[in-house]
């Protein structure tokens, strides 16, 4: 375990020479202090204007999250079957904003554009998450039914039971994520807090967007106050009912998008210089045309992705090593943990995207920016379970009560594996965010997906999306060898988001 | 109701039964008996297969599903006999007539203030008597039972006896409390290191027979 995380500290010391880190804005300092001023003075009458986007930013989260949940539940029940298996995890590996992205011109800028754009990823993830909780569930009520059991009353009274309480606090947790990424959906363009956030940003309307931001603050906070069980059902049907209106797809448009405007342009060229949009298959282009999109944008981004996904990978596991301390009950005072607790507890509820988007303010567009949200989003959730589960050990009367001691000696052994485990879990997710940090205007792939969007190339974005995803499962798939090389098992799976 | 003739039974290399004969007739109430690891839980689960369609399993591990009430649980025997809408309202609102039919079995089992508890609030004893109550509920001719009294105290042990006695026609229990076989069942069958060691009436079971059957190996 140990040589292993030499190994990857090292890889991402290497990262770290190679990466683009630079300050390239003028006055940084004076920058942060009249974004601390505006922190300090919300303009909380401003708020008044965005009571639209406040609830376009709940509505879809229900409504993605409703979509997630029913197509996730169907997809976990053939998810031992590995083309449903691939399938999701290809849905997961395409972040909301590129699924979005996707969507824009399938549906138009519409709420259904959002609702998708959450719920689409969302499916992939619950039903990874919903099959293994399944997995883990005792199976000796089911056998000890009635043999000729018909299968729905089986799975209601003898399976469902037993995973409805991980499921639901799964879920629950997943809402909190659905609001992150409704959020900041608005930065591309749909009507949620997102965008009058990115608006008082770039108008730098400090005070404004620090009211958006304590209002977002507020309504993460204040959930388990209005989410109750039986009022859920409620909220997804006036959420349904509220995007009804706006909401409209086009057939024409879809069959358009999928069978003419995201295939290789030299597959249209022809028909669309003669005026007959007539598809062609010229085989040799289609193959230079993927060649020089690869050769070109694809490996520069795929580069600075990797790169920057080591460099967060380290300095995520880094962070949480040292954080958790701040908070656990065996290394520090109570009040100081608490602080510690609410200081990680806001950092992982603000939005990496809306992170990394501030610090670009500050700092300009290179890789420094980048690394500082994701480290800081990441490594207030790793810290935060790392400092759980250190609180869940009982060390002897008889430990050492000098703090570096304690810590070295009796916590971090006993908590490493598990530590290691949470790591390599999110070492995709992190992936994921460092794709999409590229819209910031970091080289990674998504800057170039973003570009090829504003040239109105959709082939190539979509073909640079695939790239991305191939990636992503890539990276899933080594990080459940290292998992199973260290021998490392995280739990169960319900426990592995907080 | 079975006739085993020489039946063995091995999981992967390693043999648990070897030559079981046995034959139950319809009617019969039979306990097997014997040390650990003899092969009991073997047998009884061999038998379950043998008719599985019908017969109704006590498990040693009670197999309740714990996040329902009593009442879902011991519903849950008879599943296969309505269909899934009447078993899907049943789990959002129990219609009264099921619950008719649930709470006097429950009732007779000292369990008449659980009906609607969950099973993960209750005792180990008092979660026994549900899988009994379950097992009895299914209504079938044919009951079995891996230990069906080990976590109950013997008050309670010799109500549920009579009560399996009395409602399941034959009845194939595996116990390792030889005592209470003796004073509830007429007809013993001892195991040893996967062998059926005697298969008499509770008469022909001796001191000598039984020390013998409990050596150590």
């Amino acid at each position: 375990m140990l040589k292993t995380s030499l190994y990857f500290l090292g890889l991402a010391l290497a990262c770290l020479l190679l990466a683009d880190i630079e300050v390239t804005t003028s006055d940084p300092w004076g920058e942060l202090g009249r974004m601390a001023k505006g922190a300090a003075g919300p303009d909380l009458a401003a708020l008044l204007l965005f009571k639209e986007a406040l609830l376009n930013t709940v509505v879809f989260a229900f409504c993605g999250l409703a979509g997630g949940v029913v197509g996730g539940s169907v997809l976990a029940f053939f998810f031992h079957w590995t083309p449903v298996r691939l399938f999701c995890a290809f849905l997961r590996a395409v972040h909301e904003i590129f699924w979005a992205f996707l969507f824009l011109p399938v549906v138009g800028l519409n709420p259904l554009c959002g609702v998708l754009a959450i719920g689409v990823p969302y499916a992939g993830i619950f039903a990874k998450v919903y099959a293994e909780i399944r997995q883990e569930a005792d199976q000796r009520p089911l056998q000890a039914l009635p043999l000729a059991t018909d299968p729905i009353s089986a799975f209601f009274y003898a399976v469902l039971p037993g995973l409805y309480a991980a499921i639901k606090s799964y879920t629950s947790y997943r809402f909190e994520c659905a609001l992150r990424s409704s959020a900041i959906l608005g930065f591309i363009g749909l009507p949620t807090l997102g965008f009058h956030l990115e608006t008082a940003f770039r108008e730098g309307l400090y005070a404004e967007a620090a009211a958006l931001l304590y209002v977002f603050y507020l309504l993460i906070a204040s959930l388990r106050y209005w989410i109750k069980p039986r009022l859920v059902m409620l909220y997804v049907a006036v959420s349904f009912l509220l995007i009804a209106k706006d909401s409209a797809l086009s057939w024409a448009n879809m069959v358009r998008f999928f069978t003419y405007e995201i295939l290789p342009w030299p597959m249209r060229r022809q028909g669309f210089a003669e005026g007959t949009y007539e598809v062609a298959f010229p085989v040799a282009e289609v193959g230079q045309w993927a060649w020089r999109i690869l050769a070109g944008e694809g490996l520069t981004g795929l580069w600075n992705t990797v790169v920057l996904t080591q460099i967060v990978l380290v300095g995520t596991g880094l962070f949480a090593l040292v954080a958790f301390g701040a908070i656990s009950r065996h290394m520090t005072r109570p009040l100081v943990g608490r602080v510690g607790h609410w200081a990680l507890i806001v950092m992982r509820t603000t939005p990496e995207y809306i992170l990394a988007y501030v610090m670009v303010q500050l700092w300009g567009p290179s890789m420094l920016p980048a690394i500082g949200a994701i480290v800081l989003h990441n490594g207030a959730i790793m810290a935060y379970l790392t400092g759980q589960n250190a609180d869940l050990l009982r060390l002897r009367l008889d430990a050492p009560r000098k703090r570096a001691n304690r810590y070295f000696y009796e916590i971090l052994p006993r908590i490493y594996g598990q530590f290691l485990a949470f790591l390599f879990y999110r070492w995709e997710v992190m992936m994921r965010e460092s794709a999409i940090l590229g819209i910031l205007g970091i080289y990674t792939l998504g800057f170039f997906i973003d570009s090829a969007i504003s040239d109105d190339k959709l082939d190539k974005a979509v073909f640079l999306i695939l790239i991305t995803a191939l990636l992503n499962m890539g990276i899933d798939t080594v990080s459940q060898w290292v998992r199973r090389g260290l021998r490392l098992s995280s739990g169960k799976v319900s426990t592995l988001e907080p | 109701m079975f006739n085993l003739d020489k039946v063995s039974v091995a999981y992967g290399d390693e043999s648990v039964l070897h030559d079981i004969s046995l034959r139950i007739d319809a009617g019969e109430q039979v306990v097997l008996i014997g040390p650990s690891g003899a092969g009991k839980s073997t047998l009884l689960k061999k038998l379950y297969e043998l008719s599985a369609e019908r017969a109704a399993f006590i498990h040693q591990d009670y197999a309740l599903v714990p996040q329902l009430s009593a009442f879902h649980n011991v519903y849950a025997g008879r599943l296969d006999q309505c269909g899934v809408v009447d078993n899907l309202v049943n789990l959002v609102r129990p219609r009264p007539k099921d619950v008719d039919q649930v709470e006097p079995l429950l009732a007779e089992l000292g369990l008449a203030d659980k009906l609607f508890e969950p099973v993960s609030e209750l005792s180990g004893g008092q979660q026994q008597r549900v899988a009994v109550a379950r097992a009895i509920y299914r209504g079938s001719d044919l009951v079995m039972g891996d230990e069906p009294v080990s976590a109950i105290d013997p008050h309670q042990s010799g109500t549920v006896l009579d009560l399996l006695k009395r409602r399941a026609g034959t009845l194939v229990l595996a116990m390792h409390d030889v005592q209470l076989a003796q004073g509830y069942f007429d007809r013993l069958v001892g195991l040893r290191l996967g062998r059926i060691v005697f298969d008499r009436p509770v008469e022909g079971v001796d001191e000598a027979i039984l020390r013998d059957l409990y050596r150590p190996c």
